[in-house]
């Protein structure tokens, strides 16, 4: 069973290997977020450095979001979903490698590009262990709940704009306390939103493969 | 080994596909679903291999009921549906390991390379299957049956389209071996398909169908009939 998870996340990250446009999509909309503010706020380093957390987090939300439609469509449209389905591990266990590949490929760049936006703004350097951390769990927070209406809105048309209307509400907790734990003047202060936001991914954890694999039932039905 | 639908029904849109649909393929056996498009055929193979919930009744695979022990199913089931499941960006060796992998009755490259040149494609096994014809990926899929551990139950939906001449004969041998070893196979096809000579059912999904004229007093919307017997 472990190697039917292995080989379909290894299958994932080589198809987004051998196609990379779809990761650097990603990328550049998020590093696009980071460039341009700079330029339509002004050259005011004080204000700059006070809204870096913020655009951070924010551009992190909205990249996460441009990518989770493609979570499933892919797989969807040549009916690989349906052998997936057929397979005899469990499907929360494939959900759950399917969402692993995914952040790996659509979260993990973002959490290594915010230190390089990060000093680009003017960030102190210890300020940077705990965004990197918050946005570790925080694009694991935006993968796991995108995965749920990415499955529910599978094969509609005009799915992008479900999706967003869908998972925007339940990206809330998770931007809340991780842009404060972000903004925090001190590791002190910053450890109970990260606890939360921590507790936020385990619950996701646990109920998010399960709902998913539910929603992706009633898509293929 | 035995599959069996009990009181099947299937509504899609409101319209009543097929009610009361009771079926039993034994191992070596093989069933002809037939029909005119629309007929719900696909919907009963999708259901059969439990990708779609029937309206009502229930499906079971060596007497249990598959919605149950899905995992019973899914470890002897070979679904061959509308879409080939292949990935453009992979070769049609890795799309073969990959599958089998993900069915849990993985191959060496070795073996996926004897399944491929088994269906006339041995010198493509490492070309990018998105360079592959129409014909030539519904092989690469097909591939599967030609690899053991075998899959002990096919479900194949339209096996027989955009294949040549070759790779029709070379399906209908690997589908004969197959019922010859045991395997269940329940298909749908347009073409006069040439696997008699086996113990064959026919279900046929519609009101007009001519078969269900000849039996009209005894029988609702379907008939099975028995096409013929092993030799």
């Amino acid at each position: 069973m472990i190697t039917i998870l292995i080989a379909l996340v290894k299958r994932d990250l080589k198809l987004a290997a051998r196609r990379p446009v779809e990761v650097l999509t990603t990328l550049f909309f998020f590093a696009m977020v980071g460039a341009l503010f700079p330029l339509a706020v002004g050259a005011d380093k004080e204000l700059l450095r006070r809204m870096a957390p913020a655009i951070l987090w924010v551009g992190a939300l909205l990249s996460a979001m441009l990518s989770m439609n493609r979570l499933f469509v892919a797989d969807f449209m040549d009916g690989t979903l349906e052998q997936l389905l057929l397979s005899p591990c469990p499907p929360s266990l494939l959900i759950a490698a399917k969402v692993l590949s995914h952040w790996l490929v659509a979260g993990l760049p973002l959490v290594l590009l915010a230190p390089i936006i990060s000093i680009q703004f003017g960030l102190a350097p210890e300020a940077l262990p705990r965004i990197t951390l918050s946005l570790v769990l925080g694009t694991w927070a935006f993968s796991l709940l995108g995965a749920i209406g990415a499955a529910l809105t599978l094969g509609l048309r005009g799915g992008g704009l479900l999706i967003a209307a869908l998972v925007l509400p339940l990206y809330l907790p998770a931007l809340i306390f991780g842009a404060a734990a972000a903004n925090a003047a001190n590791a002190f202060d910053a450890t109970p939103h990260l606890q939360l936001l921590a507790s936020l991914v385990a619950a996701c954890l646990a109920l998010s493969p399960w709902a998913t694999s539910a929603a992706l039932k009633l898509s293929l039905d | 080994m035995t599959l069996q639908t009990q009181q099947l029904s299937c509504a899609r849109a409101g319209t009543v596909l097929f009610d009361m649909l009771d079926l039993m393929v034994r191992p070596g056996e093989a069933l002809k679903v037939s029909g005119p498009n629309g007929a719900g055929k696909s919907s009963l193979l999708r259901i059969l291999c439990g990708l779609t919930e029937p309206t009502s009744g229930h499906v079971r695979w060596q007497g249990r009921a598959i919605h149950r022990q899905p995992d019973l199913l899914h470890r002897a089931v070979f679904y061959f549906g509308h879409h080939s499941a292949l990935k453009d960006d992979l070769t049609a060796i890795e799309n073969l390991r990959m599958a089998t992998l993900l069915s849990g009755r993985p191959c060496s490259s070795e073996q996926a390379r004897q399944a491929l040149t088994a269906l006339g494609l041995g010198e493509f096994k490492h070309t990018m299957v998105g360079h592959l014809s129409q014909g030539q990926r519904r092989r690469v899929s097909l591939a599967r049956l030609a690899l053991t551990p075998q899959p002990r139950l096919l479900i194949l939906d339209e096996p027989f389209n955009a294949l040549d001449q070759p790779a029709l004969a070379q399906l209908t041998s690997l589908l004969r071996q197959h019922l010859f070893e045991g395997a269940v196979l329940v298909y749908t096809t347009h073409q006069d398909m040439p696997l008699d000579g086996l113990l064959h059912h026919e279900v046929c999904l519609a009101r007009t169908c001519p078969a269900t004229v000849t039996n009209a007093l005894a029988s609702p919307a379907w008939v099975v009939r028995p096409m013929g017997i092993a030799a």
